[in-house]
């Protein structure tokens, strides 16, 4: 049994280094963010200061690319939900070889470099809404570029995410509503689609933060546009400043508190559901009793 | 309103695979019709091609004389009860029992005044906006109940409804089956593979083995008449003795069996030479001395007692046992393990059909 | 036509055979409930579905791919001259990836760059199976209820903090005036600063960092499904902690694996983030030089020749971890 505790320390002394790995260089950033030298430092910690923040705020470049993050994020939620809603509906519909063809298409942007994606849409789109003079001076902008090139890759997480729940879906539900009366299109809208509304929020929130974060494809389709992380790069190749660190604290803040609250909200929908099944037994007593 | 169902040399092919071999039934309207059978038999497919979810690869569906070719299931004046409910568990229970006329439109007043009524019907009063979660085993069957009977099908299928429920309850919801079918007084076909269930409710049953509608017919006379070796050997307990027929008559016949000559009615008017098995049901086995052409002596296995009767197993030919069902009456001495025992029943209690598939233990 | 245009037809001639190939397999009738497409779905939303997945899967992806392509097989020409008698198909562009266009020599510097990633962004990979594997199998076989959700939820917050901002985080904690530096020059171990960043270490730590939980999450999946009955019999039998993980768990594990080392090397091999603010100045990473044709240069169809360069080495890459797993692609992508 002694190898077992040697076992034991190793393994918390791993879980330390990893959780170490993960969240040292980030703490040693979110330090520098407070600390009043112009470098980012994190020791000696000269004396605690906001003014960093109060720089990020006044950072004219970072609020305008904040906005265009904003609207890109919106947009490819706009585009990629219903599409990966879509791709996943047509997907369930088809048979094995049809489907592991539309398979192979639908997922190969997750498995092309994000640079590529970006290259090609900006190559592709360039001809193609250079067509006309009119689109070009209306479309071929870098805020559409990125919706275009992000949404490529963006659906296809959507797919997965709504197909993961769409694969659970319980088909004598559609027959049960068809049985009753229903066309196809009301068992859709009555049925499937509020069976798919969790999934449907979730790939939301995952496409406008991929959205958001993403630097390799928006690079390049952004032109001569920018957006937040498309101005963190420029600044963080000019040179360093705790600006940026107290950018990153306030991403970690709000990081923080999602997920905290997701996993409250998680918490309580658990409970409810507990609530419930405590009841269904309750009544399965009293049934039984009374037969 | 009530409507018949008939089913005409219906065929339903899987690929190769033949899951409904030619059926021809007439359903009549407002009866309550029952299709026993083993799990995999077919009993699903025929429901599923009633309401509309399987196309017939041959044959053809009439409902109250209307063929149903081309008609969706969403157009089909039957409703469907599935076999795990198909509960909407998104909606509360009000909602799930007026799903059918929201979807004809009836406007939201009606549709609350519809669904409380039928609540009241199926002993949930008040209980219409819980969620589905929160219902009994029980309580979800009787709305599925109510959310097919909302919609005023004139024919009600029910997919093996009660085998999720606990035993006891099963027992109080066939009451409340019957009930319920005696009240609305529309066709209800009830799938199911218990035959307690069947023979309880039903005013018929179609008896059914891969594929096959073996015999049709009341309860009664599924078990004193089965018509086939399938339906003796799977409807209640039966004693098989294989053999050839070594004598016939109009009425009766003489089977040459492992235990000699034994005899029994001849419905199926059998041959001379012809290949058949004698069924006699355990409680018409009587331990004693009877007539030679109905009575024969082997080993006693074993003895079960068990309260109300006490069965006594015997060494058959094959080896499956011989069972003799015995009554609490005074004056028979029962036999120990490994007594020879004289066995006799009544030759009106023997039924001679042709060799067959009999259903699997 | 020119060869631009005659892309167009690529799509439409794949989407007529994926139309054919639907149809024959419907009506081989697996299955007597099927309703037609249009049946199952009404006509307003049926054509909804197909546009919106047509525009996703030409427009957003096969078109622009193979008008990349086409692009790398033209040579480079001022605007005006495009669709001009110029403008003709070569492989010259991928011909200066092997032959230097300027002096005709072996054109080393964009085949070492090549290498070097593919084999850096591996040698990551491999690295960061490493260092999740214990934590993911832990997560998922012996940790308790409780503690699972809290590492769980230590392991979301950081994901969503952009590769930029990762990459500035470790070059804090290892530049010459770093933490690290600061650390081992006040206990005398160096006199002056070692330079991480210039010997590319920091950008080996940048990547591996940055993937970190594309690795972990995959695993974690993978492991979690598995029986815990079946490891405890394997100890039952006596197998040694390794072999049990040799035996039962890594084999059940396959598709995690394949699915985390597939999307960690793809992310690595065309990060840009972490070569460019933490690489030194000797040895460039293959994004940065395809970046410079687009930027720099000017030179789109050699950029694009050399992106498609790098896209041919990760779908081989995948394939051959595919091979290597014996995983089919739809069980490594979910
Ligand atoms: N969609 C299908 N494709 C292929 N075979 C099927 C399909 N549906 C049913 N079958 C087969 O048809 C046969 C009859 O199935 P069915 O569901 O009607 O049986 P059942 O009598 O209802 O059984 P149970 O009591 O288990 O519900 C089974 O052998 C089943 O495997
Ligand atoms: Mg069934």
């Amino acid at each position: 049994m002694k190898s077992s505790a040697v076992m034991k320390g190793m393994l918390g002394f791993y879980i330390v280094l990893f959780f170490l790995y993960l969240f040292g260089p980030l703490m040693v950033m979110s330090v520098t963010a407070f600390n009043t030298p112009s470098y980012p430092q994190a020791l000696p910690f000269e004396g605690f200061t906001l003014q960093w923040f109060e720089k990020l705020w006044n950072h004219r470049l970072m609020m305008e690319g904040l906005l265009n993050s904003i609207i890109i994020g919106l947009g490819v939620v706009t585009i990629s939900v219903p599409i990966g809603l879509a791709a996943s509906i047509i997907m369930n519909q088809i048979y094995h070889r049809a489907r592991s063809l539309f398979y192979l298409v639908t997922i190969s942007p997750l498995l092309t470099p994000g640079v590529i994606i970006g290259i090609s849409t900006v190559i592709f789109w360039k001809d193609a809404f250079g067509l006309t003079d009119w689109s070009k001076a209306t479309f071929y902008k870098g805020i559409v570029l990125s919706i275009l090139g992000q949404a490529s890759f963006v659906s296809a997480y959507c797919l997965l995410i709504i197909m993961a729940r769409l694969t659970r879906f319980d088909r004598a539900q559609e027959e049960a509503a068809l049985d009753l009366g229903a066309s196809y299109p009301q068992v859709f809208w009555h049925v499937l689609l509020p069976f798919l509304k969790p999934a449907m929020l979730s790939a939301s929130v995952i496409a406008f933060l991929s959205s958001f974060e993403n630097f390799n494809t928006t690079t390049f389709a952004i032109l001569a546009d920018k957006t937040l992380v498309t101005v963190l790069a420029g600044e963080t190749r000019q040179g360093t400043t705790p600006a940026l660190s107290a950018l990153a604290v306030i991403i970690i803040a709000i990081s923080l508190v999602g997920a905290i609250t997701y996993e409250l909200l998680k918490r309580r929908e658990e409970a409810a559901a507990e609530r419930m099944k405590e009841r269904a037994r309750l009544a399965e007593r009293g049934e039984l009793e009374q037969a | 309103m009530s409507a018949g169902v008939e089913l005409d040399h219906v065929t339903v092919k899987f690929g190769n695979f033949t899951a409904v071999n030619d059926a021809t039934l007439d359903i009549r309207s407002g009866e309550f019709f029952s299709f026993l059978g083993p799990s995999g038999c077919g009993k699903t497919t025929i429901l599923r091609t009633v309401s509309g979810f399987l196309d017939p690869t041959a044959g053809s569906v009439r409902i109250g004389g209307q063929d149903m070719q081309g008609i969706g299931a969403n157009k089909r004046p039957t409703a469907l009860i599935f076999q795990n409910l198909a509960l909407f568990p998104l909606m509360t229970v009000a909602e799930n029992i007026a799903y059918g006329l929201r979807v004809r439109g009836v406007d939201k007043m009606a549709r609350r005044k519809k669904a409380d009524e039928l609540l009241d019907l199926i002993a949930l009063k008040g209980q219409g906006d819980k969620l589905v979660s929160e219902l009994s085993g029980g309580q979800k069957q009787r709305v599925a109940i109510a959310r097919a009977l909302a919609v005023e099908p004139k024919v009600l299928l029910l997919d093996e409804p009660l085998s999720a429920l606990d035993l006891k309850l099963r027992q109080h919801m066939r009451n409340e089956l019957r009930a319920i079918q005696q009240r609305v007084g529309i066709t209800f076909i009830y799938i199911t593979h218990d035959q307690g269930e069947a023979l309880t409710m039903s005013d018929r049953i179609a008896v059914m083995s891969d594929g096959v509608i073996e015999q049709v017919a009341d309860g009664k006379m599924v078990y004193d008449k089965p018509q086939t070796p399938f339906v003796a050997s799977f409807v209640g307990e039966n004693n098989p003795f294989p053999g050839t027929v070594s004598k016939a008559t109009a009425t009766g016949a003489v089977v040459d069996t492992a235990f000699g000559p034994l005899a029994g009615l001849n419905p199926n008017g059998l041959k001379v030479g012809d290949k058949a098995i004698l069924f006699v049901r355990p409680e018409t086995l009587k331990l004693g001395k009877g007539a030679a052409a109905t009575s024969f002596t082997t080993e006693v296995e074993s003895v079960a007692f068990e309260g109300n009767m006490t069965h006594v197993f015997l060494k058959g030919a094959a080896k499956k046992n011989i069972t003799v069902t015995v009554g609490r009456h005074g004056g028979v001495k029962m036999p120990a393990q490994g007594d020879r025992a004289n066995v006799h029943y009544d030759e009106a209690y023997g039924l001679v059909l042709p060799e067959g598939k009999m259903a699997r233990e | 036509m020119s060869s631009r245009a005659l892309v167009l037809l690529v799509p439409f001639l794949v989407i007529t055979a994926f139309w054919l190939m639907a149809r024959y397999e419907s009506k081989l009738g697996h299955d007597p409930t099927h309703k037609s497409y249009w049946e199952r779905n009404g006509t307003v939303l049926g054509i909804a579905f197909i546009a919106l997945v047509a525009f996703w899967t030409l427009f957003l992806v096969t078109l622009p791919y193979l008008y990349m392509v086409v692009e790398s097989f033209h040579p480079r020409l001022p605007p005006a001259q495009r669709g001009g008698p110029n403008d003709f198909l070569t492989i010259a562009q991928y011909k200066s990836f092997i032959v230097s266009p300027t002096d005709g020599e072996w054109n080393w510097i964009h085949m070492g760059n090549f290498t070097y990633t593919i084999v850096v962004s591996a040698a990551v990979t491999f690295l960061n199976l490493c260092i999740c594997y214990p934590l993911a199998y832990y997560m998922a076989q012996s940790g308790s209820a409780q503690k699972v959700r809290l590492l769980m939820l230590a392991l979301i917050v950081p994901y969503w903090i952009n590769e930029i901002l990762r990459a500035f985080a470790v070059r804090l904690l290892i530049a010459s005036k770093g933490l690290i530096n600061q650390a081992l020059m006040g206990s005398g171990i160096t006199d002056v600063p070692i330079d991480f960043l210039g010997s590319n270490t920091g950008m080996w730590i940048g990547l591996s960092y940055a993937n970190l939980l594309i690795m972990i999450f995959p695993l974690y999946n993978a492991i979690e499904s598995l029986d815990k009955n079946q490891i405890e019999a394997a100890r039952d039998l006596g197998a040694p902690w390794w072999k049990i993980h040799r035996d039962v768990v890594i084999p059940y594990a396959k598709p995690g694996i394949a699915s985390g080392c597939t999307m960690v090397f793809m992310l690595a091999a065309g990060s840009l983030a972490a070569p460019l603010f933490l690489s030194g100045p000797q040895q460039r990473w293959f994004t940065m030089t395809v970046y410079d044709f687009f930027f720099q240069a000017f030179n789109w169809p050699r950029g694009s020749a050399y992106a498609f360069i790098l896209l041919a080495a990760c779908i081989t890459f995948v394939m051959l971890v595919l091979k290597l797993f014996k995983v089919k692609l739809g069980e490594a992508i979910r």
